[in-house]
């Protein structure tokens, strides 16, 4: 995790995707400022999970899901015929729901894990690698002296800690989280929290949450996602206390369906 | 910026902003009650009247220390965002202003009690004046609040100099009759007081607004050119 050479600043310019014949995104135009955390949040089905999945090409594994418009990172389009999306992915890394650990590895080989998919490792850089990539993800103390056990033994919200570990071990410019902590208890996404303020320092997040709370606490800017629209984007302290838009004032008080 | 004519999904959350704002209400029409029944006593000197008016403040008090609790107890249960979070916070402003109304309308009561044996002074025709403007100025707010009407507030805020400038100008008169006679002083000390209390009900009014205004618009008004940034 050596200081990323890139920003990871996104651009997304015009986005629409599909999941065959149905349209999840409607020309969404957002920029993602780098070592910033941005909340995207919105109802379900809303499209916001979508929007990140576009950011590091995962949308399109999804048989019959497509894209079109251009997304930008660090100036670069992500969609280029010559962009790898597995190397984008090493750039762009992303933490799921519900926490993943490889059930059959120990600690220190799912930290490794996304480094031994694309190259050989020595031992002493391995040890290096694991020890910083779990101290960035505040889990050290933790589990340090248990490196050989598996991963799965660790509780809930060690394990998603585990996994921003994993995703940081392979040094990304910016990470994505999808609901990290929407099967955590509050202690365990306290935990998080706090570690994702440290974590902004060095890297691009954006995050994708249900509870507006926790977008209100951790974010610095905020997107308001309605049936695949971008309704509105601001610095979050503005658009929790006086937002523009009236569906966005309707959904972050209460006042919706 | 919006706000909505929507209701909020959770009913019993929709129920106690709802009792904020009848508890606001409420003492606001309790506070301009005060207003009115000061002036009176100090015009009609009727000190029976003062006192009754006196007594009434205790349930001012008790009132704000109702919205307080109210309104820290749906922040800590609700987490209430937007316009629901400007409402409850200026709420919680707004009862403070209304309160020091009560203990100014309170102070002015007991100068009409001092004042009950006293003829009036002659020559001195603003106090009416200012009465009208000030209490006007409170009902305003408290209407403006009622209705959400930014414009209402504004109107408020600008009638603010109307009293300052009534207060100087009594001010002044005031003195002229005391210094011709030492009878007069005495009376005019009170009447000055009474005069300095309707100043300062403009301004808490002017505070209401101003919380009304950024309740409604969420654009800070206070100090408005006045604040080095």
């Amino acid at each position: 995790m050596n200081a990323p050479v890139a920003t990871g600043r996104f651009e997304a310019e015009e986005v629409d995707a599909w999941f065959g014949p149905k349209q999840v995104l409607r020309k969404v135009n957002l920029l993602i400022p780098e070592r910033r955390i941005t909340a995207v949040i919105g109802p379900s089905g809303c499209g916001k999970s979508t929007f990140i999945r576009c950011l590091n090409r995962m949308h399109e594994l999804v048989p019959g899901a497509r894209i079109a418009g251009r997304i930008r990172l660090d100036g670069e389009n992500v969609y280029a015929p010559d962009v790898d999306p597995v190397l984008l992915r090493r750039r762009v890394g992303m933490v799921f729901q519900k926490p993943n650990p490889f059930p059959t590895m120990s600690i220190r080989d799912n930290v490794l894990s996304g480094l031994r998919l694309t190259g050989a490792l020595d031992r002493s850089r391995a040890e290096a690698i694991v020890e910083q990539a779990l101290r960035a993800a505040a889990l050290w103390e933790e589990v340090k002296d248990r490196l050989g056990e598996p991963g799965v033994g660790l509780s809930g919200g060690q394990q998603q800690r585990l996994c921003i570990a994993r995703t940081l071990a392979v040094s990304p410019e910016v990470v994505l989280m999808d609901e990290p902590c929407s099967a955590l208890d509050p202690i365990a996404t306290a935990r998080i929290e706090d570690l994702l303020s440290e974590l902004k320092a060095r890297y691009t997040i954006v995050i994708v949450t249900h509870n507006m709370q926790q977008a209100a606490r951790v974010s610095d800017r905020t997107a308001f996602f309605l049936t695949g629209e971008l309704i509105e984007v601001a610095e979050t302290d503005t658009l929790f206390t006086s937002p523009m838009d009236r569906r966005t004032e309707d959904y972050i008080t209460g006042k919706f369906g | 910026m919006q706000t909505s004519p929507k209701r909020h999904t959770d009913r019993e959350y929709e129920a106690e902003l709802q009792q904020v704002r009848e508890r606001l209400l409420v003492m606001g029409g309790r506070v301009e009650e005060m207003i009115g029944n000061a002036l009176r006593a100090v015009g009609e000197r009727d000190a029976g009247l003062a006192r009754a008016t006196i007594d009434l403040d205790h349930k001012v008090n008790r009132a704000e220390m109702e919205v307080d609790e109210l309104c820290l107890r749906i922040l800590a249960r609700r987490q209430p965002m937007a316009s629901d979070l400007r409402f409850l916070t200026l709420a919680l402003k707004m009862v403070t202003d209304l309160e020091r109304i009560g203990d100014l309308a309170v102070n002015i009561c007991e100068r009409a009690i001092d004042l009950r044996a006293e003829t009036r002074l002659e020559g001195l025709d603003k106090l009416e004046k200012m009465a009208a403007v000030a209490q006007g100025m409170v009902r305003d707010a408290i209407d403006a609040f009622v209705h959400s009407d930014a414009d209402r507030a504004q109107q408020v805020i600008d009638r603010d100099d109307e009293v300052d400038e009534l207060y100087h100008a009594y001010f002044r008169d005031v003195l002229a009759v005391m210094v011709v006679g030492s009878d007069n002083v005495e009376r005019g000390i009170h009447v000055q007081s009474v005069a300095k209390w309707l100043e300062r009900i403009g301004d808490h009014a002017t505070n209401l607004a101003e919380i009304v205004i950024f309740m409604v618009k969420g654009k800070d008004v206070r100090h408005a050119g006045k604040l080095d940034l």
